[in-house]
């Protein structure tokens, strides 16, 4: 019997998908396939103009003032100041050097991790920063776990009963996190702490205020960072479920959607294996943006429940006019922030191909 | 042939038709109530703004008491104590001021600097946006990169940078929470814009010799309003928070300025004995943004048919 004109058609799609493959392969360096490969050398030279770019925009915002830092911190309040010291102080900073050869050290300063010295203790900045990172490190994993861990189910039953009553709770529900300022929930939780503990056991219980690590104490450890968690998780939940919602509906809206039900297949399967996988693509991108944010987002959070993170210090360099830390810890903000979204994009590349083949 | 007066003939008929189209065109009331029942959220937002936009600007009247004389006889006076001078509803802070007067002048705060922030940011990124577009080629590819390099800074952390400089006054706050606005505003802006460059009647404003900033404001900028409404409608919930934000870690609006986050930060201490001084002025905070939220999510859905089913 002769084949059908459908069945010729398809053979010839079948050979011809089988050559591309044969050829990636082929192209392929010790079965990484170049494409990839070429998308991530493409990214990582992406990165160094951004990373320059920030470098230049703090150096320079902290060179715009008016005299120079020196003066701006010893007689900033429009006290004397003492002009010898002013003088050291610029020695110190080598603030009296020309611009360029300031920049250069400055460049150079953050790829070798040196970032001077803290203005205010004299020690190196990136001592004083080490110590606080891992509490917000954890922090910020700890509600990263959060809000994957709230909103993919929310935002899949969201999308799956579209426009009923659970839709609506979910969507205000997410819409009031955007909305309620991470500073306040944890003044609420502090406050809802408190007197629950108080009502069930009669003691006014608060967390505790010094910081353990996980291995040494993990029941004080998490006793004291799940609420800074939870208060900075919600908002940032709040915005994963919004884009789970609308990524699910969209998927749902797919052909294959469509023949998955045609074929019979259960509504669970549908969700679970075909919609969701797909579904999850830009949830991954909002999740790894947000992360980044979160090290920002942090800074309010930790005033709240008074936790010496990389907030805290953030905030009192600022007030305290402890220029070369603000500086410095602006700049590992910033580059957090662009090695995040590096490892977000590689991560989506490598999950949808149609990206790197773009 | 055409000749010139078949010619004018039909521009004449297509003139009518544009004005056909006008007359067809519902009138405002008409398509508020098309938006009021097609959005209710978008509706509840919308009256939740109103309602900040009355207290802000009727605050002299509203308000009970003056929001920054201290009294030294009330101090943390519970909700509903009763004075000589009036009730305190929502009691008093650790100045002896009235937490309900404070809420309401401090609307005026959130929302001169709120509105501020997002109009000007939007506005300037707007400029941008669509001029990277319509110029594209090495200026697009630039200014991209310039925008890369701004949006790595998240939204506070640029701010506090801006406030670390320029000191903390509410002139300084509103340009530190302006500044990150302009990129985030300016490529939203410049997506559409970039669809907006391939229609043809660019192409004819170009061959009749018109200028480019000719083409920019007047072709160009009308057509990319839907995405700039909804980035100012989203940015003054933003401006709110981040005023708040700043404020609470005392580098944004100073004392006595009545202020939301800044009557945050007074209220930690008292927290364990007084909470009522920290319920009151997040809840305000809260509805604010709530509300700017909603009504912009709303318009988004209303203004971009690409979007309504998504979200």
């Amino acid at each position: 019997m002769r084949p059908s004109p459908k069945t010729i058609e398809f053979r010839e799609l079948a050979r011809s998908i089988t050559v591309a493959a044969a050829a990636d392969y082929r192209h392929s360096w010790h079965g990484v396939d170049a494409p990839m490969l070429q998308y991530v050398v493409k990214r990582l030279l992406l990165m160094i103009p951004t990373i320059l770019g920030a470098a230049f925009i703090i150096f320079f915002i902290l060179r715009v003032v008016p005299g120079d830092v020196c003066e701006l911190k010893l007689g900033g309040d429009g006290g004397y100041y003492d002009p010898k010291q002013v003088e050291i102080c610029q020695k110190n900073l080598g603030i009296d050097r020309p611009l360029y050869e300031q920049f250069g050290k400055f460049v150079v300063g953050i790829f070798t991790f040196d970032y001077g010295n803290s203005m205010d203790t004299g020690k190196p900045v990136v001592e004083e920063i080490g110590l606080r990172f891992q509490l917000s490190l954890q922090i910020a994993i700890m509600a990263t776990l959060v809000s994957i861990i709230i909103s993919i189910p929310l935002g899949t039953i969201s999308a799956v009963y579209q426009n009923s009553w659970v839709d609506y709770l979910v969507r205000t529900i997410s819409i009031a996190g955007i909305a309620i300022p991470s500073f306040w929930l944890g003044i609420l939780i502090l406050l809802g702490l408190l007197n629950i503990s108080d009502w069930l056991w009669g003691i006014r219980w608060s967390p505790p205020l010094t910081y353990r690590p996980i291995w040494e104490d993990p029941y004080h450890n998490i006793s004291q960072l799940i609420w800074p968690a939870l208060a900075t998780g919600y908002r940032y939940a709040a915005v994963a479920t919004r884009m789970t919602r609308s990524s699910m509906l969209e998927v749902l809206r797919e052909d294959y959607v469509r023949t998955a039900r045609a074929k019979g297949l259960l509504e669970k399967l549908i969700i679970n294996r075909h919609a969701l996988k797909n579904a999850l693509l830009p949830v991954v991108t909002v999740i790894g943006i947000e992360f980044a944010f979160l090290m920002g987002g942090l800074v309010v959070t930790e005033q709240v429940f008074n936790l010496n993170g990389l907030g805290q210090l953030l905030v009192h360099s600022v007030t305290g006019k402890d220029y070369t830390m603000t500086q410095a810890i602006v700049m590992i903000i910033v580059l957090m922030f662009v090695f995040t979204n590096f490892i977000v994009d590689i991560l989506y590349a490598w999950l949808d191909p149609r990206i790197r083949y773009s | 042939m055409v000749t010139t007066s078949e010619m004018r003939a039909d521009a004449k008929h297509g003139e009518i038709d544009q004005l056909e189209d006008l007359r067809d065109r519902p009138g405002l009331f008409k398509q508020f109530r098309t938006f009021a029942r097609k959005q209710p959220l978008g509706l509840a937002g919308g009256l939740v703004v109103l309602l900040f936009i009355v207290l802000a600007v009727l605050a002299p009247w509203l308000s009970p008491f003056d929001p920054e004389a201290s009294s030294y006889a009330h101090m943390l006076a519970p909700p509903g104590t009763v004075s000589d001078e009036g009730t305190f509803i929502l009691g008093t802070d650790d100045f002896g001021r009235d937490v309900l007067t404070r809420i309401i002048y401090g609307a005026q705060t959130a929302l001169f600097v709120g509105f501020t922030c997002a109009l000007i940011g939007a506005t300037v990124g707007l400029v941008l946006g669509v001029g990277s577009a319509f110029f594209g080629g090495k200026i697009d590819l630039l200014f991209q990169r310039v925008m890369d390099v701004f949006m790595a800074f998240p939204l506070i952390i640029m701010a506090l940078s801006i406030v670390a400089i320029f000191g903390s006054s509410i002139q300084n706050v509103i340009i530190a929470i302006t500044i990150p606005f302009i990129p985030r505003c300016a490529r939203v802006v410049r997506s559409s814009a970039l669809a907006i460059r391939e229609i043809p009647y660019i192409d004819a404003a170009r061959a009749n010799g018109f200028s480019n900033t000719r083409i920019i404001l007047r072709h160009m900028v009308p057509n990319v309003m839907a995405p700039y409404l909804i980035m100012v409608t989203a940015f003054v919930g933003q401006a709110i928070l981040l005023e708040a934000s700043l404020s609470f870690l005392g580098l944004g609006v100073q004392e006595p300025t009545p202020a939301w986050g800044l009557m945050l930060k007074n209220a930690q201490e008292y927290i364990r004995s007084e909470p009522w001084i920290a319920i009151w002025p997040g809840l305000a905070i809260t509805l604010g943004v709530f509300g700017f939220n909603l009504f912009g999510d709303a318009l988004r859905d209303a203004l971009d048919p690409r979007l309504r089913s998504a979200q």
